[in-house]
């Protein structure tokens, strides 16, 4: 692995900072130089938010450029189509088929989107999309849907099972460890 | 080699607050500095709070610093603002233990009001300042800011921003190091500044400013990466870390680790070095100003804005021509924040628009009720604006009986209470909601002096509103709950007819605290379509033609605001 980015993209409160943790723990077990860009408050308030891994040899910026993400992780369709811009050529966009329609939506003043798998196909994105949310509730809570989405992601990002399992123990508190491991291996095993 | 972890900027900066042997640390929350104190406070021996507003924890810093311990106060950029005074004074007296104050600025406004760059404090207060531009300079930076602070008996200020604030990278751990000890010792002349006194405090304040000169010159804070002469970068903080990551061995750099003040002798050598010497700054030509002065040749704000962030291929195009390849971000709807489903105060914001009132708002997450459909708030200035400027928008005939201010409990005890005294004082009939959620929301939940906890966690006295807006004056003073809608109407209205001045303390928690229990998800049944639920703007409900209102099970939160305003009775708790 030379150099990895990940953009993790998603809707303020569905836990990217989480996912981000656990990611960059992750590639810092590898010894790669890591750097993760966070978002806290505003945009935590249900908006946009993206979150920037990154590792390899030397990471100088903590952001990842417009065409420079290899993996794109979106907890939420449409967050999925909004960020494409910042996939790189032959990178892969993992996204949660969840739609959380925005305010501007909800209120009638813009429409959501129709038909983004193949609008992200039709752009050259090649994009896989899961039911992270279903998954997440099989394994104890909506909130594990983060988690899931991780593991789906894992199975293109390489590493074992045990590499990525010892990154969730460290960044899970303990009494939702096994819920988040089942979430990862739900997320893994689709 | 020792082992490096991976570290948030501001988690850093309370590592090198730890290792620093800092033992005193007061603070205001505000993103993108909060976490500082918040991680300090895990260090049993370093004493922490949450102070009311920022000049309160500036100032106790500086009691602090002068007791003899090494002290630190964290505040945002606009934080700043509320600190200016002490700051500007505690240059001329200096300190007695290192007093180090972090201040935390926001280029592209993720979480800001404005976009101020505080690097002019540096130079009006004529105090030094350091700027770290990843996890590891956070917590050097902060260990060398003491070690200035002692040395040049001066307040240190070290200016994070939020992309290093908020990013972790991997740094090495230290040793705590207690440092020599500095018993108070009286001195007038010193301390306190009167005109005879600090008069001759400037003298030794522009002579530290050369001695500080003489420092930066020559200090590793400051140091150059030699790469290839086509082009000279100068930059401190993010700005060196997207110059190196657009220009690479591409470019040499001069990275600042002190902007304030600038080894302009170092500057001047570095680019006789190189053939084009750059100026990578966000926000204002600061340096770039200080360089010309010089004499020095450069490019800057030619090339660069003075709005927003930065990014890697900005500097790269500029500089170079060089386009990225990427695919074209399509159009789509856009996502902004809004209050979240539950939030106690959506209930508050839908009656205000309701009455049709001037709503004078204030910071933190009651900006939120400017956002559309609820965009009940007529103005968001500062900290405490709201309760200060309605009484002047009444006195020059704004209409009493149509017009609120509105703020919450943290940001009232902040600086709201000096609105309120004015109110009495002047006598205006203003009418003052303080929209209480027991917490302070935006930043991310921390205690207040409304909470009955500390940043510890250990209990405080609460602080009563109720009795303190009574003990300025306010006569007309009571409590109502924003989960009744037509109880709170019935309350507002009442407050809004009499002519003399009304807080009504609107209370419950925020929805997001883990002691809030929530009922189960809503659903709609046989909805009628009458869009009456969709005034409330809760995120969780959409409205489709052939379905009517839908609820998102996975957002509901079961608050039941929706279900008040249903005049068919169609909202039900969802059924197994």
């Amino acid at each position: 692995m030379s150099e990895l980015n990940i953009l993790i993209v998603g809707v303020g409160g569905q836990g990217s900072l989480l996912a981000s943790r656990i990611l960059g723990s992750y590639c810092c077990a590898k010894g790669l130089d890591v750097k993760v860009s966070e978002v806290h408050g505003m945009s935590q308030r249900g908006g946009s938010v993206v979150t920037y891994v990154r590792a390899g040899e030397r990471i100088d910026s903590p952001l990842i450029e417009q065409g420079g993400a290899d993996v794109i992780i979106s907890f939420e369709e449409l967050e999925a189509f909004r960020y494409v811009g910042y996939l790189k050529k032959g990178g892969r966009v993992i996204a949660n088929s969840q739609r959380i329609e925005p305010m501007p939506v909800i209120m009638g003043s813009a429409v959501y989107p129709e038909n983004i798998p193949e609008k992200l196909a039709d752009l050259g994105a090649e994009a896989v999309f899961i039911d992270a949310l279903s998954l997440a509730l099989e394994a104890g809570s909506a909130k594990a849907a983060n988690v899931v989405m991780l593991g789906a992601a894992s199975k293109y990002l390489g590493g074992s099972e045990e590499e990525w399992l010892a990154a969730v123990e460290k960044c899970v508190p303990a009494r939702f460890l096994e819920m988040n491991k089942r979430a990862f291996l739900l997320g893994k095993n689709i | 080699m020792s082992e490096k972890t991976l570290m948030l900027g501001n988690a850093s900066v309370a590592r090198g607050l730890f290792e620093a042997g800092c033992s005193f640390v007061s603070s205001y929350p505000g993103t993108p500095s909060t976490e500082i104190t918040e991680e300090v406070s895990d260090y049993s021996e370093v004493y922490a709070e949450w102070a009311p507003n920022e000049k309160v924890a500036l100032e106790a810093a500086f009691g602090a610093s002068l007791a003899g311990a090494r002290a630190f106060a964290g505040m945002k950029h606009v934080g700043l603002n509320v600190a200016a005074d002490p700051l500007f004074t505690a240059s001329y007296t200096g300190v007695n233990g290192g007093l180090v104050i972090a201040v935390a600025d926001d280029p592209g406004m993720h979480s800001s009001q404005n976009e101020q760059d505080s690097r002019h404090y540096a130079i009006a207060a004529k105090l030094p300042m350091l700027e770290p531009s990843d996890s590891c300079d956070c917590i050097e930076f902060t260990k060398k800011a003491f070690d200035i602070s002692e040395r040049f008996d001066t307040p240190v200020l070290l200016r994070m921003s939020t992309r290093v604030a908020h990013s972790q990278s991997l740094v090495s751990l230290g040793e705590r190091i207690l440092p020599q000890a500095h018993a108070y010792e009286k001195n007038i002349a010193k301390y306190v500044m009167m005109p005879a006194n600090a008069k001759k405090r400037h003298v030794t304040v522009e002579e530290r400013t050369l001695a500080l000169a003489e420092f930066a010159e020559n200090d590793s804070v400051n140091s150059v990466i030699s790469g290839s002469d086509e082009i000279g970068i100068v930059a401190a903080g993010t700005g060196y870390l997207y110059a190196r990551e657009a220009l690479g061995d591409g470019a040499s750099y001069l990275k600042l680790g002190m902007v304030n003040p600038l080894p302009l002798k170092k500057i001047a050598e570095f680019a006789k070095t190189v053939k084009r010497l750059v100026i990578i700054e966000e926000l204002d030509p600061v340096i770039e100003t200080a360089v010309r002065n010089a004499g020095i040749p450069c490019e800057g704000k030619e090339l660069f804005s003075l709005l927003g962030e930065y990014t890697a291929e900005g500097i790269r195009r500029a500089l170079l021509g060089i386009f990225t390849d990427a695919i074209a971000a399509p159009e789509v709807p856009a996502r902004p924040p809004v209050l979240c489903p539950g939030c106690p105060h959506r209930g508050t914001f839908y009656v205000l628009k309701k009455l049709g009132l001037y709503v004078s708002g204030d910071i933190g997450c009651y900006t939120l009720g400017a956002a559309a459909p609820l965009s009940s708030v007529d103005l968001t200035l500062c900290m405490g604006a709201s309760v200060s400027s309605l009484h002047g928008f009444l006195k020059a005939g704004g209409d009493p009986k149509k017009s609120v201010a509105v703020i919450g409990d943290s940001t009232f005890v902040h600086s709201g209470i000096t609105g309120l005294v004015n109110i009495v004082y002047n006598q205006s009939p203003a009418t003052v909601l303080i929209l209480d959620n027991s917490t302070t929301g935006m930043t991310g939940h921390q205690q207040n002096p409304c909470t009955g906890l500390t940043l510890k966690n250990t209990p405080a006295p609460v602080l009563d509103l109720e009795a303190l807006c009574t003990a300025v004056g306010v006569k007309r003073v009571r409590t109502a709950d924003p989960g009744d809608i037509a109880e709170l109407e019935r309350v507002i209205k009442e407050e809004l007819e009499a002519d003399e001045p009304s807080v009504v303390i609107v209370k419950r928690p925020c929805a997001l605290l883990k002691t809030v229990k929530h009922g189960a998800p809503l659903a709609v049944k046989d909805c009628r379509k009458c869009k009456a639920c969709m005034k409330i703007a809760c995120p969780a409900i959409s409205f489709t033609k052939e379905k009517g209102a839908i609820i998102d099970a996975s957002l509901c939160v079961g608050c039941g605001l929706c279900q008040q305003l249903c005049p068919f009775g169609a909202i039900v708790k969802e059924e197994k």
